[in-house]
């Protein structure tokens, strides 16, 4: 009979919220092993292609819950593969939202100016930077522009994208074939690699359960072409586990451990938040690109740029303003989004019969290149409430992959509705003057409302009732289990969270090794950036030896 | 019904037709019965709509009989109701344009019981038009995929990869938020 293998620090999911750990514990001394659901594919995995079977759906993931439908990372680097790298900063109300529990839901420790030295970490070791406007696309310029017309600012977004190696393909939520999307798969994976860290990909976490010294963590192996099927099954021991398997699927990790783990907190599985996502397409008059905003490609063409760029790459932050009332403040960012998940859901204006499909769709979808996507990132309620866990993995899947259907259910209140609302009318504000375009919200219809960053269904926070980790993210009444993913974050952040939770993720290093060198765990910390760079690390010195407790 | 396997006929018939509700196209020809010919141009049926709810990958294929034969009895159903006379075969096919229209919203309405079923079909027929996720990519293009044609999404380069050399505006086109740090984000 063969031992069960054991490690220190066992980090559940390899997107930010376990790559960071996982490069400062590894390059710290401790024996680290990163289990990801997903396949392990580099740039020359990558495929620019829609077929089935290639890059855009092995690494990918969209679960349809009731009311609420979750797009996420499925592969080594999760998140960080498949999006569009845009890592702008929470603004400083965000941290003091109250939300629906009549109390500030962010810990007390934690501010701005607390995660201020932490954002600066992550944008040395990605690294962020910001686009030029002489690198910013069509699409951006055209939003840009259409922005100062209506009387609004708008900035370039802050991004991991080396703009030198960008060829503006808009491929890259089937990942980046150029490696100019600075993902996980560039700096703290191969660094944590380095030191001697593990990476096992289709490895997916069912549940944790305790041993005497520890944890035990229970896995299935996963086919690597029909994510459907288990090839086998394990465990492993350790004394610390990290869980970052994404907020659509940490939770349900931790409501099937439940019966053999113990009681979780009542915040484990509720309080989801969808970042109070909403999408608006425009579809823009050529002719009024040129009259009204003097913009031109060239002599014949003023626009027709829906496909040339990398996502968002410019933003109208107005709304961002602390002296507005809760839930009504939102940004505005110019999106593009590629067919299929892009097009189903856009609706055709003054519809006198269905709005997303028929022949007046076929025409819109006729005028694409045209097309103008913005997203809205509001203050929703956090109303998402996950039933029980399906038999494995985070959903039940229906394709080989890429579709399933999960257990959130989201019913969106008047706080959340009031908020799109408001956004709907900011964007036609913007968008429509003086006959620009005809824009219309996507449909919540047909898959519910959507969000491609799920957050805080695990949430932190200083009120056990109503938050599942405490200020250092470790998991009430389980001692030496971490969550350091986008459940963790409180709610919804106004702007792209990945930036965010990058950051909490650094703030939490310490936490974790104070906690691994109690259970004997022989673990230093103090590692530079992945390419060794040190100026960031300066400024949170402090902040980590109190959080170390040295 | 001249196929070997009528009942296959009815089922591939059946899931055109609603393909060809979500995304329209022209007739395939004078006899074209599944395609009602609403739209101009290849709709979801001509860009792939079976072959992709039909591809292992996808995983409805298990479902598809009962999917069309359900369809089929909403069909008589909705005839019933609407005092029109079912095609005794092919209750969806024989139903015109609007009434295929009227039907489809119906199912996919967000309090239908079996909203999900259809919102899937559907989701799979767009697809089929908007990706062509049957084939490669490059080769739907080359071979003039009706679906990525009317998108007039861009083809390759030579290699097989899209790039965008030329993709700015090249200028400053609104004033930044006044609260801009030197991060980027706002202060």
């Amino acid at each position: 009979m063969s031992a069960t293998e054991r490690v220190d620090v066992l980090i559940v999911g390899s997107g930010f919220g376990g790559a960071i750990p996982a490069y400062h514990l590894a390059a710290g001394g401790a024996r680290v092993l990163v289990l990801e659901r997903g396949p392990w594919l580099t740039a020359d995995g990558f495929d620019q292609d829609f077929k089935f079977g290639t890059s855009t759906t092995r690494i990918f993931d969209f679960v349809v819950g009731d009311g609420m439908s979750v797009l996420g990372g499925n592969c080594v680097g999760g998140g960080s593969v498949v999006y569009f790298a845009a890592m702008p900063r929470a603004p400083r109300f965000v941290f003091e939202r109250r939300g629906s529990i009549g109390r500030r839901m962010w810990p007390a420790a934690l501010d701005r100016d607390a995660l201020d030295p932490w954002y600066d970490r992550v944008a040395e070791a990605l690294p962020v930077t910001t686009t030029s406007w002489e690198k910013v696309p069509y699409i951006g310029g055209l939003f840009a522009a259409a922005c100062a017309a209506a009387g609004h600012t708008a900035n370039p977004v802050p991004t991991a994208i080396d703009d030198e190696l960008c060829t503006n393909c808009n491929w890259m939520m089937s990942g980046c074939k150029f490696d100019a999307k600075r993902s996980l798969l560039l700096n703290y994976l191969p660094a944590a690699v380095a030191h001697g860290a593990e990476i096992r990909p289709l490895h997916e976490v069912q549940k944790i359960t305790r041993t005497g010294a520890g944890y035990r963590v229970h896995y299935n192996t996963i086919d690597e072409v029909d994510y459907r099927q288990a090839t086998g099954s394990g465990a492993i021991d350790a004394k610390i586990v990290v869980i970052a398997a994404g907020a659509g699927a940490t939770p349900v990790i931790l409501q099937r451990s439940e019966p053999e783990l113990g009681a979780m907190p009542h915040a484990v599985g509720r309080y989801f938040s969808g970042n109070g996502e909403r999408l608006n397409t425009a579809v823009l008059e050529e002719d009024k690109v040129r009259e009204l905003l003097g913009l031109t490609r060239d002599e014949a063409t003023a626009y027709l740029g829906y496909q040339i760029g990398k996502g968002p790459t410019v933003a109208s932050w107005d709304r961002l303003d602390g002296a507005l009332p809760e839930y009504e403040r939102f940004s505005l960012e110019q999106l593009y989004f590629p067919p299929g998940f892009g097009t189903i859901l856009a609706q055709i204006p003054d519809a006198d019969g269905p709005s997303w499909f028929g022949a007046r769709k076929k025409e819109m979808i006729g005028q694409w290149r045209s097309w103008l996507t913005t997203f809205t990132m509001s203050e929703d309620d956090n109303e998402g409430v996950f039933g029980p866990p399906p038999p494995t993995g985070n959903s039940s899947r229906l394709s080989q992959q890429l579709l399933g259907f999960g257990s959130l259910s989201y019913r969106p209140t008047p706080n959340t509705l009031r908020g799109w609302e408001l956004s709907d009318a900011a964007v036609r504000q913007i968008l429509e003057h003086n006959g620009l375009s005809r824009v219309m919200p996507w449909t919540n219809d047909v898959v519910g409302a959507y969000s491609v960053h799920p957050l805080a269904s695990c949430r932190l926070g200083d009120d056990p009732a109503t938050s599942a980790l405490d200020d250092t993210h470790e998991l009430r009444g389980h001692p030496g289990v971490f969550v350091t993913d986008g459940s963790a974050v409180p709610g919804a952040l106004t702007v792209n969270p990945a930036m965010t939770i990058a950051a909490l993720a650094e703030r939490a290093v310490p936490a974790i090794v104070k906690a691994a060198r109690a259970r004997g765990v022989e673990v230093s910390y103090g590692a530079p950036a992945p390419d060794g760079g040190t100026e960031a690390r300066r400024a949170t010195a402090a902040a980590a030896a109190v959080l170390i407790g040295d | 019904m001249n196929s070997d396997d009528p009942g296959r006929e009815i089922r591939t018939m059946t899931l055109e037709a609603f393909a060809d509700t979500i995304i329209p196209g022209e007739k395939r020809s004078p006899q074209d019965r599944a395609v009602a010919g609403a739209a101009p141009g290849g709709g979801a049926v001509a860009a792939g709509a079976i072959a992709i709810l039909e591809t292992p990958e996808g995983g409805m294929e298990p479902s598809l009989g009962d999917l069309a034969a359900a369809l089929n009895g909403h069909a008589a159903r909705y005839c019933a109701e609407h005092g029109l006379e079912p095609d005794p075969e092919l209750p969806f096919v024989g139903l015109a344009s609007e009434h295929r229209i009227a039907l489809a919203a119906e199912l996919m309405a967000p309090e239908h019981p079996e909203k999900m079923f259809w919102v899937g079909l559907a989701m799979f027929s767009y697809m089929a038009f908007d990706t062509g996720a049957h084939m490669h990519t490059a080769q739907a293009l080359a071979q003039g995929h009706p679906g990525l044609l009317t998108l007039g999404f861009a083809p390759p380069d030579p290699d097989g990869l899209w790039r965008f050399p030329k993709s700015s505006y090249r200028r400053a086109l609104a004033p930044l938020h006044p609260d801009t740090s030197e991060t980027g984000s706002l202060k």
